[in-house]
Parts: C-alpha cells; structure tokens; sequence
C-alpha cells in the first residue's frame, strides 16, 4: 500500500518534510515517494499528510491510479459548475 | 505562497518621479523612532528605494495555503513576480549569493526572505539562513514575508533571529470574504476548505500581527486589491491593521492572466484599473501611512527596486568570485555614509527634526551606552558585552567619554542563570546611563535594568552607533525623560 506522485507534481516541496515516513525525495522529473517505506500514514494521521499539503489537483494517487485530490477538489469548485462559477468571477 | 502578487509594470528609478513615488516620502508621517529604523529600507521608504538596495533568497519553497492569486508552479525566469524564482537554494547557498551581492552592490541594505512559499511553513531552512546572513554580512537588515498562517508560534523565534520587520499579507478580516481568496489551508495536518479555512487564516494572521507588535517588531501589511472580492472591504483592514500597530499598508493590484496559470487568471478574474487602485489607496490613506512605490518583486529579485539585477548572481557566477567580506562591509559602510550626506543635503525636511525646534535646546543631553564589538554598530548581546561605550548624546550630536569595562557576567552555559548577581557589575558600570543599547538582551537583565532605572533598548540593533544615539535620544524625550524643566532620576547626576 503506498502513494504515488504524478506528472502533475510542479516540485512544490510542500509533502517533503511532512511525512512521517520519510518516504518521499526530491527527484527528476518531480518528487518520489518510495513504495516500500509508504504507509498511507496509517496509523499516524487520520489523512495522508503528502495529500492534505498537495496544492495541484491528481498529483498524487493510491495504488489504483485514483487522484486523492481529484479536478475540483482544491478549487473548491465541481467541474459541472466551473463555467456558472467563471461567468459569476467575469462579472466582477 | 506568500504576496504572489505580480506586477507588470518594471520601473527603472530614474522614471519614478513622474511615476508618483518621487516626491514626498509617506514615511514622513510616521514617528521619528520608526523613520530611523526604516529610513535605508528601500521597500518602506520610497525615498530610500532610490538609494539603497534590497535582495530576495528564495530559500523557502513549500506553502501551507492556497491562495487563488497564486501559481505554485513558481520555476520561471522571464516572469517578474512575486513568487516566481529561477532557482530554489540551500541556505548555505544563499548566504553565499548574499555575500556575493552585498560586496558587488553596495547599496545593498536589506535581504529578505519572501518565497517562493511561505517562509514560516519552511521554518528550517528560513532561520538557518538568516543565521548564515547574520554571520558573513552582519551589517545587513533581515526580514521576511508570511501568509500569517504560521505566525503566531515563530513570533519568538523571529525575535531570537533579530529580524526587524515582518510583512504580513493580509486580504481581509471576514471569512466569507476569505473563501472566495483562499480556497484551503493546511492546519493541525488537515487541509481545512472553505470559510472554516479562511477563518483560521484570519485568525492566525490578526494574532500573529498583535504579538510582534507587543515585541516592538515592525509590521508592514501588504493587501492585494482583487476587484469585487475585497475592494469594499479593504478601508476596513486598514483601519484594523493600524489600530493593531502595523505601521504601513501595501494595496496592491491583482495580477491575474491566464498566462500566470492562477485560479484567478484561468477563471477571468479582472485585475483593478489604476484609478481604483489610487482611490482605495487615498481612502485609506487617512487611515495610515500607505505604501505606493511597491514593485511586486520575484521573490529572488536582485538590487535596486525596478531594476532586477537576479540574473547577474547565477550559482555558477558566485562559484567563481573571491570575495572578502571584511573589505565589503567597510564598502558599503562607506557607501551609506556617502548615501546619508547626499540625502541629507537634497531633502533638508527629512533630516534635523531638531531644526524644526526653536534654537534653545528644549532636551536635556543624555548619558546612553552602547553595546559594540567594533565601536561602530550597536552589534552585541547585552550578556556577552565585556565593555559598554558610554556617550554623552545632545540634540547637536554625540560625544564618547567612557569606554568601560566589566566582568563578562554571562559565561556560557555552566553559568547562565543570569541571576540578579551577575547582572552587578553591568548596573553598577550604567549607573550614571539613562539608556542601554545592544544588539539583543535576556528577559532577566532586561528587568534588572529596568528596576534600576536605566532604559534597555535592543530595537536599533545593527544601526551604526551614531545614528541609534540620535533615536535613542529622541526617543526618551519623546518619553518626557530629558525635559529640560524637570530633572529626571538617573539621567545625568551620578
């Protein structure tokens, strides 16, 4: 069980000193974790700390390829009500 | 990411006149205590933006908030904004870029940490490098930019480290207002959403601003102008800020394209006309001092405002300089004393507060000591002084007459319990003094000297000693200590 990071990581360094594990490292093209020191945090935190810092949207992702922080989640805006919410921001 | 706010617009110094920042300084309308210690930082006073410069290390790259006006992909060396840097360095690195630059460019007078991510979510690698600076280029002012987030608990630390002034970034005072800026912050490992969020951000911000205020830190607030979000709301942080104790306020404009890849530029949010930057700004210029001259550097900006001189200072270039770091102070010591006299002579309303004074002296002269390894600058721990300089300081100037000497009372570890015994020998050397400068002190001796009726004062730590006997002077007059009619305790009798 273990986390990945993505394309998408824009080598931020934000997940880097948070986790518990020390699992994860500076690296080219973008940050690693390391799969066998992952642990998810289980039983450290409630949320994956390298998850909970991680500003872009799909840069990290469990063992299934599912993004813990899928498209609008960090926005806070649901991809089916982005064009209502940049009309509303246009407005302004 | 901390004010990753950008600004377009690159002015050279030499356009600034006709740019609006030329003329008077808004620092005039500050007290005089507070002149003197911004009076060569080139980002709060406007004057000073044309003599001195400043440097951004971009050592601290992780952010623990989202704002929508931010990109966190910062890597980039055409754009200049804040938050954008070309190269993230190690602190050991950029104490090395430090040097470099202070002895290329004299007029370096201040190095500052402002990104590319919030330097208190990067505590580590943010003091390391402040200690760094402090040990190779002494004579340097230290600050640094926050999001507020992380404030409230390096408060201390921030004291420890002898930084004079912080910039909070402060948008807004009401949450709902919040979540339309920050989407989410990271707190107590847990990325909070929304308006709890921004409540907590507000929060931490306000609280942070009240502590360093009660430590005698300045604070300037930096608000970013983002119309139809918080352009209404703004007059009111600026009255808060300033009933808290910042002593200046920078409006700034939204930068948003979508060629920035923000929130706010993907999403079409407009950046403010000019006029509305100016009327926010007037409008809350009654409430106190405002800024105007900001350039909205990247946080790896180089030399004189407006004249971003990063990309002569790359790793490579620094790998290869010799540099000796005695012959660059004693440089720019005389480059600023160069830079004084020319100031003086161009701007006589800035300069003697006591001519404005009828001819009499209306103050008594002072007997201040100072705390110097180098007889030049307020450079030593209170504690670890073997010798104070004692001056007799007047409206007209100062003059030494002591050089006293005492028994070093703290003496490392094994003796450190600065208890009141050890703390003997320094009162009864400062009997006679009504003031004592130093670079820093403990809460103990702090309170000893003042039972004993003699002012300790760390705040014009790094000032050359001239300069801080003339503050200091002003400051206890402004106290009431030095007036002429009544004589005052342990001024001048012993």
């Amino acid at each position: 069980m273990a986390l990945k990071i993505t394309a998408g990581c824009v080598n931020c360094w934000a997940c880097e000193p948070l986790c518990p594990s020390a699992a994860i490292e500076p690296a080219s093209p973008h940050f690693y974790i390391d799969p066998v020191a992952c642990c998810e945090c289980a039983g450290t935190y409630a949320e994956p700390q390298c998850a909970s810092i991680c500003p872009i949207e799909g840069a990290i992702v469990d063992a299934c390829g599912g993004a813990l922080n899928p498209p609008g989640s960090l926005t806070g805006i649901p991809p089916d009500l982005l064009e209502q919410a940049r009309a509303r921001i246009r407005a302004r | 990411m901390e004010s990753k706010q950008a600004g377009p617009e690159r002015i050279s110094p030499s356009n600034c006149a006709g740019r609006g920042c030329g003329g008077g300084d808004t620092l005039d309308r500050l007290p005089a205590a507070i002149r003197e210690r911004v009076h060569n930082h080139p980002c709060f006073s406007a004057d000073a933006h044309h003599h001195y410069a400043r440097m951004h290390v971009a050592v601290a790259p992780a952010c623990n908030i989202q704002c929508h006006y931010c990109n966190r992909k910062y890597d980039c060396a055409n754009e200049s904004r804040p938050g954008v840097v070309s190269e993230l360095l190690e602190p050991q690195q950029a104490a090395a870029k430090v040097a470099a630059v202070a002895a290329h460019i004299p007029q370096l007078a201040v190095v500052g940490i402002a990104g590319p991510g919030d330097p208190l979510a990067n505590p580590e690698r943010t003091f390391a490098t402040f200690r760094l600076i402090a040990e190779r280029t002494p004579d340097l002012r230290l600050c640094v930019s926050t999001n507020g987030l992380a404030l409230p608990e390096t408060v201390d630390t921030l004291c420890r480290y002898n930084i004079e002034h912080v910039t909070v970034t402060i948008n807004c005072l009401d949450p709902d207002i919040g979540a339309e800026i920050y989407p989410w912050v990271f707190w107590n490992n847990r990325r909070v959403r929304g308006r709890k969020g921004a409540e907590i951000l507000i929060e931490q911000q306000q609280l942070g601003l009240e502590r360093l205020v009660e430590r005698g830190m300045l604070v300037k607030v930096n608000s970013v102008l983002i119309p139809g979000v918080n352009d209404q709301h703004l007059t009111e942080v600026s009255r808060a800020v300033k009933a808290k104790g910042a002593f200046l306020h920078n409006l700034m404009p939204l930068i948003a394209a979508p060629e920035h890849g923000t929130f706010y530029g993907l999403m079409g949010q407009r950046a403010p006309r000019a006029s509305e930057l100016r009327a926010l700004q007037t409008a809350c210029a009654g409430e106190m001092a405002i800024m105007r001259h900001c350039k909205q550097c990247r946080a790896d900006a180089v030399g004189m405002l407006g004249d971003d001189r990063s990309a002569e200072f790359t790793r490579e270039r620094i790998a290869t300089l010799e540099i000796d770091d005695d012959a660059a102070l004693a440089r720019r010591a005389a480059t600023r004393e160069a830079i004084e006299r020319r100031r003086q002579a161009a701007t006589p309303a800035l300069v003697p507060v006591a001519t404005l004074s009828p001819p009499r002296p209306t103050t008594r002269a002072a007997r201040i000591a100072v705390a110097s390894s180098d007889g030049r600058r307020v450079d030593q721990h209170f504690g670890q002084a073997e010798r104070f300089l004692v001056y007799e300081v007047d409206e007209q100037g100062e003059r030494l007459l002591d050089d006293r000497p005492l028994a070093r009372y703290c003496n490392g570890a094994e003796h450190c319990d600065e208890d009141d015994d050890a703390l003997a020998p320094a009162l009864a050397a400062l009997a006679d003094c009504a003031m004592v400068l130093c670079a820093r002190i403990g809460l103990t001796p702090w309170e000893g000297l003042e039972a004993a009726g003699i002012r300790p004062n760390g705040e014009l730590a790094m000032s050359p000693i001239e300069q801080a006997l003339h503050a200091a002077h002003r400051e206890l007059a402004d106290l009431g200590a030095l007036s002429v009619d009544e004589p005052q305790c342990a001024t001048l009798s012993a």
